[in-house]
């Protein structure tokens, strides 16, 4: 029996500690049915026992753009470029919400699924990539409003000669690297702070509040040129400015490219990814334990 | 097939008790700084065997230490110990749900576990909608769930309810659906906590019908967790026995049980706490054995009760009543001397009063009993500080138990 179990085999070990960089990627891809199943579960829940179901998902956007428009616009006067307003705004708020959902929802994931997770395995990395992709569907919905916002005011500049003008560039290219740059810098930075809030709570209070103050450290609602000069630091040194930014540039033409900014962004991007995944492998194993 | 389907290699786990907070983090920081000078974890050098009973000198606890042992493919093996014998964590750690502190599990096969039945369930969605995401978590792929879908569904008994929401299901029908998802996992390597513990008669009847359906029919291993020494014994061939996070004894599932009842027969010795104080008399000694003296009940066996009653003076027609309960408390029997018309005489000193009975016709579990000593006018002792005994189910009947909800007598029946 000893030589017949020695030589054996074996499909799954299970040990105190894997190597830092085993993230279980093929694990991961075995269980991508569940992935598509736990997005599904997310919107059919959102609208169950809805009347307005879905379109929950338009009113949100809707109703920031109107009120941007009209604090930070008409009354704070904030020079917003030569995009229209509501425009801006709305690019601004889409794509701010879309990160800070993805941390968000992946930094209390350890959270929110403990029952879960401690009743049965299956990759814990797809929990926070089924927020993401739930996220990105949710974004992939208010964008559409974005467009037809978009085509309206493109229309009225080009064909009726409105004053502010709306001027697509080929950096729109770049939207698909903008999208999962912000993906990566969310998933990253929640997966770090989820993994740091197993044991000790406190980090958790900071996220919630913190948030809403780094919208503010964020070009959403000004430009990223109008504060360049003066407060470069805190605002060049925030990863999620190269990227709105460059979101808005791409679809509007109001602003510049900022290649530095968006370069840093995207590095910083990649590098908090790659960080909180293995911060994130290295506590799944034993979070139970402590949470 | 000789093949081993899991192998456990020193496995040990160690659990910190107590509160985190105050203490924790400078006990993390000198771990931490250990660990960076590459030495052993201090918090962890001192071993203590996790018995509950007893208080320790540290916090930290193994609630599994050095656990070696093989399963071999296609066994259905019971896991049974006391209440914190370690049963759950090596459950937990075998189904991945934490990882082992020192040690290794290998195996070979997809292992499925059902620790919860229901993991998962969101009370929105639809049955239909529920059946995929629980078969996913639990490692099914969708199309295998497609495939199996209907047998699902016919085994759990919901159909008119599948397109509803499993917030407005029965408890009932809620953990029957959960269930069959389960029963159709497609894993070479299936854990099973005690979820059995739940439905109707009928549905816990088909769970284990369909459990030994799978370890015997289909020829995969099953590791099933359960108090319920009847379940065991019917479901599992091989056994192993916990006993302070060690492993007592891996063998053939009667010789484990046996052992595993012998221990619990010492654990619940009849031993009466003495509690004289106030008293004229009181109870000493309570002893329940078979006619030949062993302790070891078994369902059929005759029964004598011996009582001994320490009293401070001499008191005539004096009652002994004897009342067994279930452990729900609910009074099954009463046994008193008055139905009789007996009454003695006790002197003082020690006296022993017993009685004898053909069988008590109680099935297999735990009994608690309580004793009345005295009069129609005089109280001289009422003892109910938790005095148990239990019934052993006979390793060589021909029949089967009743289940929790058919009572708790069984006697003899001749069907013609």
């Amino acid at each position: 029996m000893d030589t017949n179990s020695t030589n054996q085999e074996w499909d799954l070990e299970i040990k105190p500690h894997d190597t830092v960089f085993n993230l279980h990627l093929k694990d991961v891809w075995n269980y991508r049915d569940l992935l598509w199943l736990l997005v599904r579960r997310d919107f059919v829940s959102f609208y169950k026992q809805t009347i307005l179901g879905p379109l929950w998902f338009f009113i949100q956007p809707i109703f920031t753009t109107i009120v941007f428009t009209f604090v930070f616009g008409k009354l704070a006067n904030i020079q917003t470029g030569s995009a229209p307003q509501p425009l801006f705004y709305m690019a601004g708020t889409i794509a701010w919400n879309y990160f800070a959902d993805c941390l968000n929802k992946t930094s209390t994931v350890f959270r929110d699924n403990a029952g879960i997770f401690g009743k049965v395995y299956f990759p814990r990395l797809i929990m926070p990539l089924s927020i993401v992709v739930s996220n990105l569907v949710k974004f992939g919905v208010q964008f559409l409003l974005f467009f037809i916002l978009f085509g309206y005011y493109l229309i009225r500049y080009h064909f009726f000669g409105a004053k502010e003008p709306v001027i697509p560039n080929w950096y729109i290219l770049l939207f698909p690297v903008i999208m999962l740059a912000m993906a990566w810098l969310g998933l990253g930075i929640g997966l770090i702070i989820t993994a740091l809030t197993t044991k000790y709570r406190d980090l958790a209070f900071v996220v919630t509040f913190g948030m809403q103050l780094f919208m503010y450290a964020t070009p959403v609602i000004y430009p990223l040129s109008s504060v360049l000069n003066k407060y470069h630091g805190i605002i060049a040194y925030n990863p999620m400015s190269g990227l709105i930014e460059t979101f808005r540039y791409a679809f509007t033409g109001s602003g510049t490219f900022f290649a530095g900014p968006f370069l840093y962004s995207l590095a910083a991007s990649i590098l908090f990814f790659l960080v909180g995944l293995v911060v994130f492998n290295r506590v799944e194993k034993n979070f139970v334990d402590t949470i | 097939m000789s093949d081993i389907a899991i192998k456990a290699e020193n496995l040990s786990k160690a659990y910190q008790l107590g509160d985190f907070g105050t203490g924790t983090l400078s006990n993390d920081i000198n771990r931490w700084w250990s660990l960076v000078r590459g030495k052993e974890d201090p918090f962890l050098k001192i071993g203590e065997a996790n018995d509950r009973a007893i208080k320790g000198t540290t916090d930290v606890v193994w609630s599994l230490k050095d656990l070696n042992f093989e399963i071999k493919q296609g066994d259905a093996v019971g896991i049974i110990g006391r209440n914190g014998a370690g049963k759950s964590t090596l459950l937990k750690l075998l189904s991945r749900v934490t990882a082992p502190t020192t040690g290794m599990i290998k195996a070979k096969g997809r292992i499925a576990s059902l620790l919860e039945v229901g993991t998962g369930f969101h009370p929105d969605l639809t049955g239909r909608e529920n059946i995929f995401l629980n078969g996913a978590i639990l490692g099914m792929r969708k199309y295998e769930i497609a495939r199996k879908f209907d047998e699902i569904v016919d085994f759990s008994g919901v159909e008119r309810y599948i397109d509803t929401p499993v917030k407005r299901y029965s408890s009932g029908m809620y953990v029957r659906l959960a269930f069959a998802i389960a029963a159709y996992l497609e894993s070479e390597i299936l854990i099973v906590d005690e979820v059995l513990a739940v439905g109707d008669a009928e549905f816990q009847r088909k769970c284990l019908g369909k459990m030994s359906e799978v370890s015997k029919g289909e020829g995969r291993t099953v590791l099933f967790v359960s108090h319920n020494l009847n379940s065991v014994l019917t479901l599992c061939a091989k056994g192993i026995y916990l006993k302070n996070g060690a492993l007592e004894l891996s063998a053939n599932i009667d010789e484990v049980v046996r052992a595993y009842a012998k221990e619990r027969d010492t654990e619940y010795s009849r031993d009466v706490k003495i509690i004289s104080e106030g008293k004229q008399a009181w109870l000493s000694n309570f002893k329940i054995t078979d006619h030949a003296g062993s302790e070891h009940l078994e369902m059929e066996s005759p029964v004598l009760i011996e009582v001994e009653v320490e009293s401070t003076a001499q008191f005539d027609n004096i009652q002994i009543g004897i009342g067994i309960n279930d452990y729900n408390e609910v009074r099954l029997l009463t046994l008193f001397s008055k139905f009789y018309n007996k009454a003695f005489t006790l002197h003082q000193g020690s006296n022993k009063l017993s009685c004898k009975m053909d069988r008590l016709n109680l099935k297999p579990g735990l009994y608690k009993v309580e004793i009345f000593i005295g009069s129609d006018h005089l109280n001289l002792d009422y003892y109910s500080s938790g005095l148990q005994f239990e019934i052993f189910p006979s390793l060589n009947t021909n029949h089967l138990l009743p289940d929790s909800s058919q009572g708790s007598m069984f006697v003899n029946q001749n069907w013609f």
